[in-house]
């Protein structure tokens, strides 16, 4: 056993091997193990190191190399969603150059500036459009010294093509010519003109993704492929509860298994082998005792858990006229929402590689913000910032921090123990286990009608996890068992946005109890907050219009002021050719298959993306199952970058919604996780997938707007307004199981009866 | 330690491993390079590692190495190329049917066994098919335009 003290230093590779008995060179498995060069990866770009980091320089962003072809460096990182051709494509059109000859390198600290985390769907509005206008800049910069090549005023000059020529014809000159492999040594201009959106040749077209057909021919090498000369395989033993502390590990219990070895670090357990397979054998077969904790809340106590606190804070979010006068001088309608814990749930369970050695760090890593991740493997492993490079390669889908940088840490422990690369890659219930959690929200709604019929008074109560104001990191599980001190706090994402009603309101108030900490570690989660807050809100609305007897859409459309608002609610309900008419239908109370239609709408984060998702279901009576039949999305994001891969991401973000809504709960007791794979914690399945119609509205006179989160937002309202309409059931928890809808029918019968 | 002869792809390859239990989906990754097979839960739910063996998608994540005997191995890599791609492949990228496409090998290759059974299939018959292959991202909808578009081409091209 390899036993290092609280935060103690690496032994060396000798003592590493000395220690563990095994000679160098043994057991090495198989002949070819896959080993995927770093510069091979990068395609040569570590030429490019030393290059500036710098953000607001061109050259931080833009290398034009002496062949005319460009280099892009981005601190952004594609994560599944198309970053990879849509943030070329702007850069493209800018300068001036075919979107082909743009090679992409993201996330690398090492190369790329720092644009911040990949999520809050910022990598268009904020990262791309950033680069955009570094784009703009290196254009005019180089528009300037062909002007003065070509001896002409700047004004006769274009830049089209990958070459700056007259416009009015005849020879130009290349980018190479221009500029090839010397530094632009410019501040980033923030009035560089933009090209005109009505001249756009490459932004807005649905132009292939480049890594697609390596993706679907299994040649794309992903973290989880990824693998370094010399490497060793890791896995962690987490705790039979959490928080539990390590009483005994029993070494002998993997032996003969290769040449697998425990590392311990007070409470942090691991096994490395050079072979992977032996690294899980090992994982599985060693003996670790655990103290028992009882220090969770139960995923059945969580919602009086909310209700209780400890709170940190209460907070007004929003206050217009006097909504608690208002409330109480009429007779409000009132209901409560709860949204579950949930897991990311990622397909491939989260993967790192660290190489940690000579007071250095070399971290591969799929996490949604490397430059952040550098600086806690500094901090976790006493480095300087600058001794430790962290490179993004894609992971399975995370929608938000999962447990990347978890398993970056769990590496970076076992790599400093060992001396040696250690690739960790997490089983299937670490994922489901220990992921950080989207958190629990609990959320309070009351409102009143005016007379004919509108919001008189409105008033949200949200009891919601606070973030730990500007904590550097969500705590790691890995330094946390190993007693190294970390930044504790809790992280997850602006959820209390869009608590409010989007429609005209003489009195509306939003207020939430901020808790003090949540029921499992929590981090972001797609639209952090936004899907259980539009959920509430948007299923409220239509108890407020079924309240009115009215058609939930033009309820909506009598307050809603926004005409890109109203544009995309009409476009949605068109597509499944909505007929007014108030919920629920006159066929709710009949037998068998119940028949419905819901809608939602959605302004992010109530300045961003407008969306609106109408569905039409099916409510089988005898088993609770319900059935999306049509599901509709009109989606308005701004100006439309690629347009497929728009159309991508509101797909997935429907689809995963429903899944999330429809199956998802993670259930816990008071020691331990025991959703812990896709059987006790299921996802939508194939059969389950509805026709889909979705309409994209391109603005291009617009800003770009995200396309990541928003669509997600509307779903579960639209969902529970659908099966309101069907059989006169409403849904205020998710996930939406069948046992919970029966439970609901029952309810309402016994309700109906006691009323009759 | 026990070796085995294994044909993959249409060549016969040699593995050595420390347990003859291992699955074959490490053996694939780690032992023969071959990473286009990925370990999504180790436990026959989510299709993520498929591979064909004798025709039919299995999980190798299920399968001991020491099982496979003579039968034939066929993993994503000996399907097609992003040169030339098998057509469920190329109907993939028609499609754009991945997004982190971590889950798309179990997609293609078990649409690719489907489609050599029925290659006239049914949109009911993909869903049915691919019952169990989960996907994170919300990618279904192309998968199942993929699988579509070569299954009604199928008449003409025949
Ligand atoms: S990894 Fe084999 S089915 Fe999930
Ligand atoms: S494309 Fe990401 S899991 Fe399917």
């Amino acid at each position: 056993m390899i036993a290092v003290a609280n935060g103690g230093g690496a032994l060396s590779r000798r003592e590493f091997l000395k220690a563990s008995g095994a000679a160098a060179g043994v057991l090495v498995i198989g002949a070819a193990i896959p080993r995927i060069a770093l510069a091979q990866q990068r395609g040569g770009a570590e030429a490019a190191i030393g290059k500036t980091l710098d953000a607001s320089e061109v050259d931080g962003f833009f290398a034009v190399h002496a062949d005319g072809s460009v280099t892009l460096f981005s601190g952004k990182v594609d994560l599944g969603t198309g970053l990879r051709i849509a943030i070329p494509q702007m850069a493209a059109e800018e300068l001036g150059i075919d979107v082909a000859r743009i090679r992409i390198i993201e996330g690398d600290t090492g190369l790329t500036p720092d644009q911040g985390a990949t999520a809050g769907s910022t990598g268009i509005m904020r990262g791309g459009v950033q680069i955009r206008q570094a784009a703009a800049t290196a254009r005019e910069a180089l528009i300037g010294i062909a002007a003065q090549r070509l001896g002409r005023p700047a004004a006769e000059l274009e830049a089209v093509n990958g070459e700056v020529r007259p416009r009015a014809g005849g020879a130009g000159l290349g980018f190479g010519e221009l500029i090839g492999d010397k530094r632009f040594g410019l501040k980033l201009d923030a009035k560089a003109p933009l090209r005109d959106p009505s001249a756009y040749t490459m932004v807005g077209k649905p132009i292939k993704r480049p890594d697609v057909p390596a993706k679907v021919t299994g040649r794309h090498v992903y973290m989880q492929d990824f693998s370094v000369p010399g490497m060793l395989h890791g896995r962690v033993i987490r705790p039979s509860s959490v928080g539990a502390k390590l009483v005994s590990v029993d070494e002998a219990s993997i032996r003969g298994i290769g040449n697998a070895r425990v590392v311990r670090i007070n409470d942090f357990v691991g096994v490395v082998a050079d072979d992977e397979w032996d690294a899980i054998r090992a994982a599985r077969a060693l003996k670790a005792t655990w103290t028992k904790e009882e220090g969770l809340v139960g995923d059945a106590g969580v919602r009086d858990w909310m209700r209780r606190g400890p709170f940190e804070a209460d907070e007004t979010l929003m206050k217009r006229g006097d909504a608690r006068a208002a409330l109480a001088a009429g007779k409000p309608l009132k209901a409560s929402y709860y949204w579950p814990v949930q897991s990311h749930a990622s397909m491939g369970p989260s993967c790192a590689v660290v190489d940690l050695r000579d007071g250095k760090a070399m971290v591969w890593s799929a996490s949604q913000a490397t430059h952040r991740l550098r600086g806690i493997v500094a901090r976790l492993m006493q480095l300087p910032a600058e001794a430790v490079r962290v490179v993004y390669l894609d992971g399975a889908g995370c929608y938000g921090m999962n447990g990347h940088d978890d398993a970056a840490a769990d590496a970076a422990l076992l790599s400093r123990a060992t001396g040696r690369p250690v690739r960790v890659q997490w089983m299937r219930e670490d994922e489901h286990a220990w992921d950080p959690k989207g958190p629990p929200q609990l959320l309070d709604l009351e409102g009143t009608l005016t007379p004919d019929g509108r919001i008189g008074a409105w008033k949200t109560e949200m009891f919601l996890p606070r973030a730990t104001a500007s904590l550097p990191n969500v705590p790691l599980l890995g330094p946390a068992a190993a007693g190294i001190a970390q930044p504790m706090g809790i992280s997850t994402g602006l959820i209390s946005q869009n608590g409010n009603p989007p429609y005209a309101a003489p009195n509306v108030e939003v207020m939430v109890h901020w808790l003090k900490d949540a029921p499992l570690r929590p981090s972001n989660i797609r639209a952090p907050g936004k899907v259980a807050n539009c959920f509430a809100v948007e299923s409220f609305t239509d108890e407020l219009a079924a309240a009115a007897g009215r058609d939930p859409v033009e309820f909506r459309l009598q307050g809603l002021g926004d005409a890109r608002g109203i544009e995309v609610l009409k476009r949605t309900v068109a597509l499944l050719g909505w007929q007014p008419r108030p919920s629920p239908a006159p066929t709710a109370n009949g037998k068998g298959v119940a028949v419905g239609r819901g809608m939602a709408y959605m302004h992010y984060k109530n300045n961003e993306t407008y969306v609106a998702v109408a569905m039409e279901v099916e409510v089988d009576r005898g088993s609770g199952a319900i059935r999306v039949k049509r599901l509709a999305c009109a989606h308005d994001c701004g100006l439309v970058i690629n347009a497929d891969a728009v159309r991508a991401q509101i797909e997935g973000n429907l689809l995963q919604t429903l899944s999330r809504t429809l199956h998802e709960e993670t259930k816990f007791d008071r020691s331990a996780v025991s959703s812990r794979d896709w059987s006790s914690y299921p996802i939508l399945k194939f059969p389950e997938v509805p026709e889909m119609l979705i309409d994209v509205v391109d603005r291009p006179k617009e800003p770009p707007l995200g396309a990541g989160e928003a669509a997600a937002t509307p779903v579960p309202a639209a969902l529970a307004n659908a099966v309101f309409d069907a059989c006169g059931v409403r849904l205020r928890t998710a996930p939406f199981t069948r046992e919970r809808v029966k439970a609901a029918m029952v309810a309402m019968a016994t309700e109906n009866k006691r009323k009759a | 330690m026990p070796t085995y002869r294994l044909s993959v792809n249409g060549e016969s390859r040699s593995v050595t491993v420390s347990d003859p239990k291992q699955p074959l989906l490490y053996v694939l990754r780690n032992s023969l390079g071959l990473t286009g097979a990925k370990y999504g839960c180790g436990l026959g739910q989510c299709g993520a590692c498929t591979v064909h063996i004798g025709g039919k998608a299995v999980r190798s994540c299920l399968v001991p190495v020491s099982s496979v005997g003579a039968k034939r191995i066929t993993t994503i890599e000996g399907l097609g190329t992003p040169e030339a791609p098998h057509p469920v492949q190329a109907a993939f990228i028609a499609e754009q049917a991945a997004q982190c496409g971590y889950c798309v090998n179990g997609m293609v290759m078990t649409s690719a066994a489907l489609l050599a059974q029925k290659p006239r299939a049914t949109l009911g018959e993909c869903k049915a098919a691919l019952a169990g292959n989960l996907c994170r991202c919300g990618t279904q909808h192309r998968i199942e335009r993929a699988v579509m578009r070569v299954s009604q081409g199928a008449g003409s091209k025949a």
